[in-house]
């Protein structure tokens, strides 16, 4: 009696979650905020929208890299690597040819790492998971290399960059400028392109979306490229945001991005989900983190708890959206 | 015949699966020093029967006796102590240990084990070979000789013959002799009459969950057993002189000589014309699979050729088939549908496959031709979003609507009507004829036989991987494709 009570509620949310399946996470994102008033209705105030909007940019563009790799069922661990390459290859060569030379640079470098990724998914069919964790490791050992070789020039951090990750405007952030257009275009492609329809295909079945006529290989080079572009353009922008050149720079968004992805609904198997839930993903883990900040915990506590709520809405999320 | 000496007795064996009644009544009795076949049609219920011997299912009623044990509650483990030990079409053997780790796990002994195989024709075999570099061929005699050498006193083979060379089946079947006439009792299944003939006993017969018969092997008792298999008696149909070479001068939209694939598909050449239905009839793994498989383009031919409209062509990806006009319907769905994904989205993928078409979708352009699709295929919607909520008719008509707004030339149905009910099945019957009259050529196989008629113009039928036999759908009544399909094709004096 009590648990039929209680399952017909719950039967009605999950209905209406997988209708909407972002309206849960706006719902909670909205119910975190409330949180944070009541433990501190001070700090509630446009500066803290807008510095929340600029530290969560960096962490849902590099998400990006991560939610269009699951809808295939793979997965871009080497994302945080390739935009600590781009940043500090940018920072690094700046003062000795200039710019838009070093942002050249430095986009190929993280285009290449995606383009390894891509013949190794795509030719020798490595799982995504081993071939990207392999890339970012060699990528990692690259770097090393490099900064040994440039150790003497100093680093310089291009001025475009610092307004696009410092700057305000209207008392908005100006990373906006670059964000807006990037997730109008990835919402656009992954709802309205083909390229968007073949990776729900492929993430949803390889072998009938190759029975149709689909060659996968060119999909999966075309992707792990273009997450090698996307990661790229993250650790420009956050080059701008934190001035700083080094070999850890984007370590910090690596395991979040997925992360965000997964709180997003975006499934690890392949074939459901979409950017939407991943930019509000985003979203959630800063104000999170935030929160738990001002609980005033020990970091080791906060870590676990971060960890803990994670998993929790996570599980929570996927079974009430998975009803058959 | 001896019923209370027998080494395995069944009787009144029923098993129900839901709804469905697999078995109502079967028996079976094995005697000391016998050979039976255990024969039945598709869907006679013969492997709920042999999973209900080896004790992998319970029956519902009856009871299965070895040795005069009741046997009925025992575990695959159980049936085997109590001495019925099954080798199966498919070896159970694990591929990344080695010969003798395998022995090991299921505590054969080596010495006899060693003494079967050398006794069936392998006596170089290493006990250190990983199983998985082993041929298929080499499996099955080490499957056969590790049951061999436990000496059960019951032994069921299951299509242990298919994908053998010939040398080694005449070994295999002198082995499985000796193992009867030496007091065992053997439990034989197969397609192949000659086989039977030469080491069976006796023959019981399965039609519709019940045993229906129970012969002694004899000269020409072939179509008694088809005639039991069926449930009609066989009037061999006065067969029209084959038409041939009619429209010689014509190319024909696909011709296919001399295919094989180097494992079940050994020999196949056909001719499929425009605005043709032809059907395929064949019992299982007689190479029908790999046939449609290279025809689609998943899987590469090792001999023969195929030619589209008189072009010689050779498909390296289903995307080189599509390209030519052959499209799949394979015959698992699960194989063609993203589950998850709409109906829109499945029917509209061939469309977006290309690299051109990567870029905007034609969204008014895609929603008119895919509902025109669904309008013709009449593919209840009503359940929007995921095709998994579709029912198995619908989810079928899917898979053929997907082609159907791609554009059909040449429809490659791979058992298009199993498992869905009987107003879709005459629906994609009238489709298949719609199809064909303007202008495209379907191969069409079916497990059905009686579909045969209804659909298709002309039947290949294939047996061990070769076209034994081409029948007009007019002379196509069960009797003659279910004796053609299994080899039986002495028709050939028989005047018009």
């Amino acid at each position: 009696m009590t648990s039929a009570t209680t399952d017909a509620p719950l039967a009605r949310l999950g209905r209406l979650m997988v209708d909407n399946p972002l309206l849960p996470l706006v719902v909670l994102l909205f119910a975190l905020i409330g949180v944070l008033a009541l433990l501190n209705p001070a700090i509630l105030s446009m500066f803290w929208a807008s510095n929340t909007l600029k530290i969560a940019i960096p962490l849902a563009m590099l998400a990006a890299c991560q939610t269009l790799t699951m809808l295939t069922g793979g997965i871009d661990l080497s994302a945080g690597t390739a935009a600590t390459v781009a940043a500090y290859v940018t920072a690094t060569a700046t003062p000795l040819i200039g710019a838009p030379g070093a942002i050249g640079i430095a986009m190929t470098c993280a285009l290449a790492i995606g383009m390894v990724n891509g013949v190794g998914v795509a030719f020798a069919r490595v799982h995504p998971l081993i071939m990207t964790l392999g890339t970012g490791l060699i990528a990692t050992g690259c770097l090393l290399v490099y900064q040994r070789s440039v150790i003497s020039t100093g680093t310089e951090y291009p001025a475009l960059l610092v307004w696009l990750g410092t700057g305000r405007t209207l008392g908005l952030p100006n990373g906006l400028a670059l964000f807006i257009p990037f997730a109008i275009l990835i919402l656009w492609a992954q709802r309205r392109s083909g390229f968007g329809r073949l990776l729900y295909a492929i993430g949803s079945n390889e072998a009938a979306a190759r029975l149709s006529g689909v060659r996968v290989w060119q999909v999966h080079l075309a992707l792990y490229s273009l997450s090698g572009v996307i990661a790229g353009l993250t650790g420009l922008l956050y080059l701008g945001m934190v001035k700083t050149a080094s070999l850890s720079l984007a370590l910090p968004l690596d395991l979040p991005s997925v992360a965000a992805a997964v709180i997003g609904g975006t499934s690890i198997f392949g074939g459901r989900g979409g950017y939407g839930g991943t930019i509000l993903g985003a979203l959630i883990l800063t104000v999170l983190a935030t929160m738990l900040t001002l609980l005033q915990m020990p970091e080791g506590g906060r870590r676990i708890l971060y960890g803990a709520i994670i998993l929790a809405v996570t599980a929570l999320y996927i079974r009430l959206t998975d009803r058959g | 015949m001896s019923p209370p000496a027998a080494l395995l007795d069944a009787t009144g064996v029923a098993k129900r699966f839901g709804a469905v009644l697999a078995l109502r009544d079967a028996s079976l009795q094995v005697a000391p020093g016998q050979v039976v076949a255990l024969m039945g049609a598709n869907g006679a219920g013969k492997s709920t029967f042999v999973k209900i011997l080896t004790g992998a299912l319970k029956p519902d009623a009856g009871h299965v006796r070895i040795k005069g044990q009741d046997s009925t509650v025992a575990s695959p483990a159980g049936a085997r102590r109590s001495g019925l030990v099954p080798v199966y079409q498919e070896p159970s053997l694990i591929p990344d240990l080695s010969v003798a780790d395998n022995l090991r796990l299921g505590d054969t002994p080596v010495d006899r084990f060693r003494h079967w195989v050398g006794a069936l024709g392998l006596p170089g075999l290493r006990q250190d070979a990983l199983i998985r570099t082993l041929p298929l061929a080499s499996l099955r005699i080490v499957d056969l000789a590790r049951a061999l050498a436990v000496e059960p006193d019951v032994l069921l083979l299951d299509e242990l013959t298919a994908a053998l060379p010939t040398d080694l089946v005449e070994r295999v079947l002198s082995v499985v002799r000796a193992q009867a006439d030496a007091g065992r009792a053997v439990i034989y299944i197969s397609h192949r009459f000659t086989e039977i003939a030469a080491i069976c006993d006796r023959a019981t017969v399965l039609r519709d969950g019940q045993t229906v018969g129970d012969v002694a092997i004899a000269p020409g008792i072939e179509d008694t057993i088809v005639e039991m298999m069926l449930g009609a008696p066989v009037t061999v149909a006065a067969r029209s002189a084959r038409a041939t070479g009619a429209a010689a001068s014509d190319a024909p939209r696909l011709r296919v000589r001399g295919l094989a694939t180097g494992t079940r598909l050994t020999d196949v050449s056909l001719d499929l014309r425009q605005g043709e239905v032809l059907g395929v009839v064949a019992l299982e793994g007689q190479g029908q699979d790999e046939l449609f498989d290279v025809l689609a383009g998943n899987r590469r031919a090792t001999a023969g050729t195929v030619e589209v409209n008189g072009k010689p062509v050779a498909f390296r990806h289903p995307a080189d088939a599509i390209a030519a006009g052959l499209t799949l319907v394979p015959g698992d769905r699960a194989h063609a549908l993203l589950m998850q994904r709409s109906v829109r989205e499945n029917i509209a993928l061939p469309l977006l496959a290309r690299l051109g078409t990567w870029g905007a979708i034609p969204i008014g352009a895609e929603r008119s031709r895919v509902g025109a699709a669904i309008e013709r295929l009449q593919i209840d919607t009503r359940a929007q979003g995921e095709v998994r909520r579709l029912s198995g008719g619908n989810q079928q008509k899917v898979t053929i609507a997907r082609w159907i707004a791609k554009g059909v030339q040449t429809l490659l149905l791979f058992d298009p009507t199993r498992g869905i009910d009987i107003r879709t099945k005459q629906q994609i019957y009238v489709l298949v004829r719609e199809l064909a009259d303007q202008g495209a050529a379907v191969l069409f196989y079916t497990s059905e036989l009686a579909e045969v008629r209804m659909a298709c113009d002309r039947a290949v039928v294939i047996f061990g991987g070769r076209v034994v036999d081409v029948i007009d759908a007019a002379d196509a009544d069960e009797p003659t494709l279910l004796r053609a399909a299994y080899g039986l094709t002495a028709t050939a004096g028989v005047p018009a």
